[in-house]
């Protein structure tokens, strides 16, 4: 046990003490070095950018960059989640649907959102639509297959069943086999929010006011290592929790998930 | 769903009216591949109807047309006089494995029929009386205390058992059964044997029950079909021929005791089932096959009668 955690611990002190040590030996050639600066100097900036706020008007600019970043991926994601889920369940469950859809999902699915880009701004406007938009585009037809090959992999039994037990095939798509889908709903959404914050920070990076993305953008331009590698930081403790949080809630509402081989 | 469609059903007063389940011959081929070769079998309301044959015969198969989760190529399937089209609540069946929804506990598992047939309204007025109705079966079946588990918390056994009460709580006209106790062990198969008759002696119900064990089926049943490749018939092309029912006897309804198990005419009709069933060399000709059961019937073309 103690051996693990120390293990697990390892390479992030390795690489702590390297920057540190590289950081030391750069400041000491020269004091105004820019590239690795010294932790003291991160403290000051990040505490500037959450405490201080904007001059102009005195909004705490680290805690709206952060509501605004997290609002554009929730709605993006769990609005893809919800399309997906739909798309894929149906796909999957009823040959019409099947038909009509699947080859056209995987077709979309092969498009690099990123290239659809300058389309999204200039279909939706470079407002939150577009930025919203990318990331749904994104991951929601990911999400859709994911579920369309969950969906196929339940045993025939399993609908047969119900159907002998009298349920109707609607009921049995949406009582059935839809509660069966969501805790693999909530793994393919945590494994979408990667993705999904590469097409946030890249929308931010080009067209906006304010998010994370946009923040690091902005202050690269004056080399501001010393707030960009806290802000990296920020966004990869916010992707990390967002992670534990799903995969508690999968744990604490699906019990029966892991354990009968989900 | 297939019971509402009276037109459809049959009027005559064969036995396709008077039995349960009528089946006339049934063809079942996948691909160029015969599965089933004109079969007909009819089965008395209240028969616990065992069916046994070598491994690959198409008992499965058999079982999965009159479920109605497949079609057959050719010939008809009657439920009560009409025809088996898809899966519906007139049939209930136990598989050996995914029979229980793994989302759901065991008393929502055992619930989930009643409540897939009530209305939203009838759903809510109703939950309590589903809900004694569905413990009152957990009883039968002895697992009344385990009503809050999920069926990856069961035994093998246990999971069985609920999968019997949520099939039989909705009291279909015929319980289809495939290989129910294959995956259990030798003792707790036993004890599911005796309690599978115990239930069938209570409801009185119709059970259609596949086995690969003679022994099991000898031992369950009121009546023993062996479904069989193993024939020999007036065909040219012998190549590709299906399975039919070679064998068919009535069973004398004993006590529920395994005891029987032991005693000789036991051993020996088992051994005469092997004999017209399982053995690959021993090829009687379709004309003389043992169909003792009083409800058994042939539809042979003349082709296949030929000596
Ligand atoms: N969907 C299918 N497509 C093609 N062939 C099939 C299909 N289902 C079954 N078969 C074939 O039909 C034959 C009968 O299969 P079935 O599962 O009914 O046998 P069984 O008597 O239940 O065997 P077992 O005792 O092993 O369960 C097998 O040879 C099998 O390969
Ligand atoms: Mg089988």
């Amino acid at each position: 046990m103690g051996l693990n955690w120390f293990l697990l611990a390892l390479p992030f002190i390795i690489l702590t003490a390297a920057y540190l040590f590289a950081s030391h030996m750069r400041l000491a050639d020269n004091p105004d070095d820019k590239l690795l600066p010294p932790v003291s100097k991160m403290v000051q900036a990040i505490k500037q950018y959450a405490w201080t706020g904007d001059r102009t008007n005195g909004e705490q600019l680290m805690v709206q960059d952060t509501l605004s970043s997290l609002r554009r991926l929730v709605i993006g994601v769990g609005s893809a989640a919800i399309f997906g889920l739909l798309a894929g369940l149906n796909i999957g469950l009823f040959p019409g649907f099947k038909a009509l859809g699947n080859s056209f999902v995987k077709f979309l699915s092969i498009i690099p959102p990123l290239a659809i880009l300058p389309i999204l701004f200039i279909v939706f406007g470079v407002g939150e639509v577009g930025k919203v938009m990318l990331i749904f585009l994104g991951t929601v037809f990911l999400i859709a297959r994911d579920i369309t090959l969950t969906v196929e992999s339940f045993p025939r039994e399993q609908t047969i069943k119900a159907l002998t037990l009298g349920a109707s095939g609607t009921q049995t798509a949406y009582q059935i086999i839809l509660p069966q889908v969501m805790p693999r709903l909530i793994n393919t959404v945590r494994l979408s929010l990667g993705p999904a914050w590469l097409f946030l920070i890249a929308s931010e990076a080009i067209a906006s006011t304010d998010g994370l993305g946009y923040r690091i953008f902005l202050v690269r331009r004056y080399l501001s290592m010393d707030l960009i590698i806290p802000l990296v930081f920020w966004i990869t403790f916010l992707g990390f929790s967002m992670d534990l949080l799903l995969r508690k809630f999968a744990e604490r509402k699906y019990p029966w998930y892991v354990k009968s081989g989900g | 769903m297939n019971g509402s469609n009276n037109s459809m059903c049959v009027k005559a007063g064969g036995l396709e009216e008077k039995n349960i389940l009528h089946i006339q011959d049934v063809y079942k081929i996948y691909g160029n591949k015969v599965v089933l070769d004109n079969v007909d079998l009819s089965v008395a309301r209240g028969e616990f109807c065992t069916v046994v044959g070598p491994s690959g015969c198409g008992k499965s198969t058999l079982l999965r047309l009159i479920l109605g989760q497949e079609r057959p190529t050719k010939g008809g399937l009657f439920i009560d006089g009409c025809p088996a089209e898809s899966a519906g609540r007139d049939r209930g069946i136990v598989y050996q494995k995914y029979s229980l929804f793994p989302h759901l506990t065991v008393l929502e598992n055992v619930l989930l029929g009643k409540k897939l047939c009530a209305g939203i309204v009838e759903r809510f007025r109703k939950h309590k009386t589903f809900e004694e109705e569905a413990m009152h079966f957990l009883e039968k079946v002895q697992l009344r205390e385990h009503y809050k588990k999920y069926p990856h918390e069961l035994s093998g056994g246990m999971q069985q058992r609920v999968a019997i009460a949520q099939a039989v709580i909705m009291n279909p006209s015929i319980l289809l059964m495939d290989e129910p106790f294959g995956a259990l062990d030798p003792g707790t198969r036993e004890s599911m044997q005796v309690f599978i008759l115990e239930i069938w002696e209570k409801t009185k119900m119709t059970i259609f029950f596949v086995t690969h064990d003679l022994e099991e089926a000898c031992y369950l049943g009121t009546r023993i079909v062996a479904l069989s490749q193993f024939y020999s018939d007036g065909r040219k092309n012998n190549g590709n021929k299906g399975a039919k029912i070679v064998a068919d006897y009535p069973l004398p309804r004993k006590a529920t005791s395994t005891m029987v198990k032991a005693q000789a005419s036991f051993g020996e009709l088992i051994q005469k089932i092997r004999q017209e069933g399982f053995d690959p060399k021993h090829l009687q000709h379709v004309t003389e096959f043992n169909l003792k059961h009083d409800d058994s019937f042939q539809t042979l073309t003349p082709e296949e009668a030929q000596r």
